[in-house]
């Protein structure tokens, strides 16, 4: 056997540990704000991109895709090369997918806060952008299996399983969710409507969840534990069993982010079931994760670096108990939409995600720089200040969540809310926000303790070089055994796997007869009361995108008394149908506003904008100053509409080129029933005054952005209600 | 609703997509051996000085 040698790419690994370190402190900083805004919610007041609406999908993007991309990255770059014996294939696709991936956040980090956004949770970033990331995640993908196919190794470790499975199903995932209509550099509208945009978002979600955040990480766990442990997995079988049912069952979980919505029953119910058996093998993974130390835990008691990874494991088996028991009817009943979430995700995030990170970053840096950790005392410092910052955050959320669920739910004995007033229900939680945001310092300090023990450690070493190693190459596979067989004979040998063949075949045949019969029929009963937005609407909807609104309110009212009580009737699937994208929510800081619509006057609006505690005493909402006076942009109106046609939305041509009189008829009706409102009518014409004597451009309130807000707003939920009235009248 | 029997076909392939890898995984001897893999990742044979070729 000849021996070969050649170099292992250690810089790149290096460039996406500096980025990874970077981006994770930028990513927990803004969440810090954020947490810091429930409190002083005009923290930031008056900056229009540093908007909690506007900075959430920052925080999330990020956190996900920023730092724990990068560290995806880096660990992968670094184990991949070494399980395979051999150097990655093209250093251009290792300089591409770095780079390509730090533009990619740069794009986002400025677009996000200036308000171009999809709306669609973890998937905000528009269309340019989603074009670079299919573009470098395959450059990721290319590479990797180009270097897979050069390997010197020709078992592949479970591991790399787990790449392979992240990178093939997230391109899937980020492709089909991505689909949509430009209208302009900027700006697009999901291809699908309401309840479909929903699933498909939740698929993705979902999923963007399990192949991004859970996937590679277990892949990256099964390297770098039994490395730091210097011990073997505890059982090579169980990563296979539970790598081969964790990848199939996930993908199916979906729709339980949807539970007791629009969503039929009958996909809800399947992502119940695939949901609660993701119990096991999730479990399976936590398992074999925490037994790889058997027989090592005295050193945990002295490696900070075992430390991080025994709290990272032990996170992911809560997350993942959790999970399942979440996706129950029941209990989702009360979680949803509650704090309970958020803190469901910090355990993934900040354990699993974070405390993984950590412990890979702390064991693979002083081996790269050929030298010793600068200060132990310094990680151990990280590790309990980082863990108590956990608890600190996931506890008071759980608190938080099921408190403010129980009085939304509570009746008074005579059938009325108890908590009738929303805001009762946000103050009671004030004192948790308080503990989250002291839980989330801890946690940064602790990453800012490791920067600087990383900057130091960093000096001390030498520097990064690629590393040199030697293989022997792969040799063929004597012929000799199976000579002469045939792929068939070779079959015959084998009974079960030739009834599997047999089923995926008949699968296949079945699908392809089934589906397009199915799709013939669409399955949303439809409303004829129903109609596309107005312009001005549209206009006023995609404000509420930028701002971000969806962050904290919700737009669906679940069938249960509490709801249908306090918000109003139940939301149908069939009232969603012109929602591109839709705009359901995942969290409710705020009320839900599916049918807020005509609920409030329309000079109630205007001033909840400008001054939400005026209105609204106690309220957490921050201010939209800049709504109230900036100009609503009206120029690609009528391209708008011609993309929703494309996309099914009825508009007429007519409608389309009267686009700018329908606007301004419905702007000045706003502006007229703003002055039924005499403190309105006196400060509007002061100011139209002033503009005028000092000689400023004063913008008419029809022409303004508020104007539009207000009549997507009241248009909300009330097409049903336009219909009860008519069978009334007719009655 | 229709888009999920676009995500079902999605989500079947894709699962056939992994079981066809699985397929051939086993018949490519990876999962003969579920012992040695766990310990041979724990070596690393980082060298050496630099002689021969290198490629």
């Amino acid at each position: 056997m000849e021996m070969q040698q050649f170099y292992y790419d250690n810089k790149i690994v290096k460039k996406f540990i500096y980025a990874t370190l970077l981006w994770g402190i930028v990513g927990f900083s803004v969440g810090l704000l954020l947490a810091f805004m429930f409190l002083f919610p005009n923290l930031t007041e008056g900056i229009s991109w540093l908007s909690f609406g506007r900075l959430r999908p920052l925080h999330t993007n990020a956190v996900i895709f920023a730092f724990v991309g990068n560290a995806i990255y880096a660990g992968v770059y670094y184990s991949l090369q070494r399980l395979l014996k051999a150097r990655m294939a093209s250093n251009f696709l290792s300089n591409f997918n770095f780079w390509g991936w730090q533009l990619i956040i740069v794009a986002a980090a400025i677009t996000l806060p200036l308000g171009y956004t999809s709306s669609k949770e973890y998937a905000e970033l528009e269309w340019p952008i989603d074009i670079m990331i299919a573009l470098v995640w395959v450059a990721f993908g290319a590479n990797m299996i180009w270097t897979i196919l050069q390997r010197r190794q020709r078992h592949l470790y479970v591991a790399i399983w787990f790449y392979l499975g992240t990178f093939v199903t997230v391109a899937v995932l980020h492709i089909f969710n991505s689909l949509a209509l430009p209208v302009s550099f900027l700006k697009s509208y999901s291809v699908y409507a309401g309840v479909q945009d929903a699933l498909v978002q939740w698929w993705y979600g979902h999923n963007a969840v399990a192949f991004f955040l859970t996937t590679p990480f277990l892949g990256l766990m099964y390297y770098f534990v039994p490395k730091a442990a210097n011990r073997p997995v505890y059982s090579y079988r169980l990563s296979i069993v539970h790598f081969w049912s964790l990848i199939f069952i996930y993908i199916w979980a979906g729709p339980h982010h949807l539970l007791y919505t629009a969503l039929p029953n009958w996909a809800q119910n399947l992502g119940v079931a695939f949901s609660v058996m993701l119990i096991a093998p999730s479990w399976g993974g936590m398992i074999n994760g925490l037994l790889t130390l058997r027989g090592a835990w005295d050193k945990v008691r002295t490696d900070p670096v075992l430390k991080f990874m025994v709290v990272a494991i032990t996170g992911y088996g809560m997350a993942t108990f959790e999970g399942p028991m979440l996706s129950l009817k029941n209990v989702n009943a009360i979680a949803h939409f509650s704090d309970w979430i958020i803190a469901h995700v910090h355990v993934g995030a900040l354990a699993w995600n974070g405390f993984l990170t950590f412990g890979m970053l702390y064991w693979m840096i002083p081996r790269m720089f050929k030298t010793t950790l600068y200060s132990k005392a310094l990680a151990n410092f990280h590790f309990w200040i980082g863990t108590l910052g956990i608890i600190l955050y996931a506890l008071p959320m759980y608190v938080a969540g099921f408190v403010q669920a129980s009085m939304w739910k509570q009746f008074n004995p005579d059938g009325s809310l108890t908590y009738g007033n929303f805001l009762e229900t946000v103050n009671e939680i004030i004192p948790m926000y308080w503990m989250r945001a002291i839980g989330g310092t801890m946690f940064i300090i602790g990453a800012i303790v490791m920067l600087y023990n990383v900057v130091r450690t960093v000096k001390q070493g030498s520097g990064v070089e690629d590393e040199l190693a030697e293989a022997a190459a792969l040799t063929k596979v004597s012929k000799h055994r199976t000579s002469g067989e045939g792929y068939h004979t070779w079959l015959e040998r084998k009974p079960v796997r030739l009834t599997l063949y047999a089923t995926v075949a008949i699968l296949i045949g079945g699908v392809v007869q089934i589906i397009p019969t199915l799709l013939v029929k669409s399955n949303i009963p439809t409303i004829s009361s129903v109609k596309p937005y107005s312009p001005l609407e549209l206009e006023g909807r995609d404000l509420y995108i930028r701002e971000g609104c969806v962050g904290c309110h919700s737009q669906m009212v679940r069938p249960f008394r509490s709801e249908v009580e306090r918000y109003g009737e139940y939301s149908k699937a069939g009232e969603f149908v012109y929602d591109h994208p839709f705009l359901w929510g995942s969290k409710r800081t705020g009320p839900d506003l599916h049918r807020v619509g005509q609920k409030y006057s329309d000079s109630w609006h205007l001033n909840h904008m400008y001054d939400p505690q005026s209105t609204s005493p106690g309220s957490i909402m921050p201010s939209y100053k800049w709504l109230v006076r900036g100009k609503l942009d009206k120029s690609s109106t009528e391209d708008k509409m011609k993309a929703m046609v494309s996309l099914g939305v009825p508009y007429s041509e007519e409608e389309i080129a009267n686009a700018q009189q329908l606007m301004d008829a419905q702007g000045k009706q706003i502006e007229e029933n703003l002055y039924q409102d005499p403190d309105f009518a006196k400060n509007y014409e002061a100011d139209k005054k002033f503009a005028q004597e000092n000689g400023q451009d004063f913008v008419e309130m029809k022409d303004r952005e508020i104007v539009a807000i207000i009549a997507y707003i009241q248009r909300l939920g009330t097409d049903i209600k336009v219909k009860d009235e008519q069978q009334l009248s007719k009655k | 609703m229709s888009v999920i029997y676009l995500l079902l076909t999605l989500s079947i392939l894709v699962a056939i997509v992994f079981f066809i890898a699985f397929i051939y995984s086993v018949k490519k001897g990876q999962y003969d051996d579920s012992y040695t893999p766990s310990v041979r990742m724990l070596f690393d044979d980082e060298l050496v000085k630099e002689n021969k070729k290198i490629n």
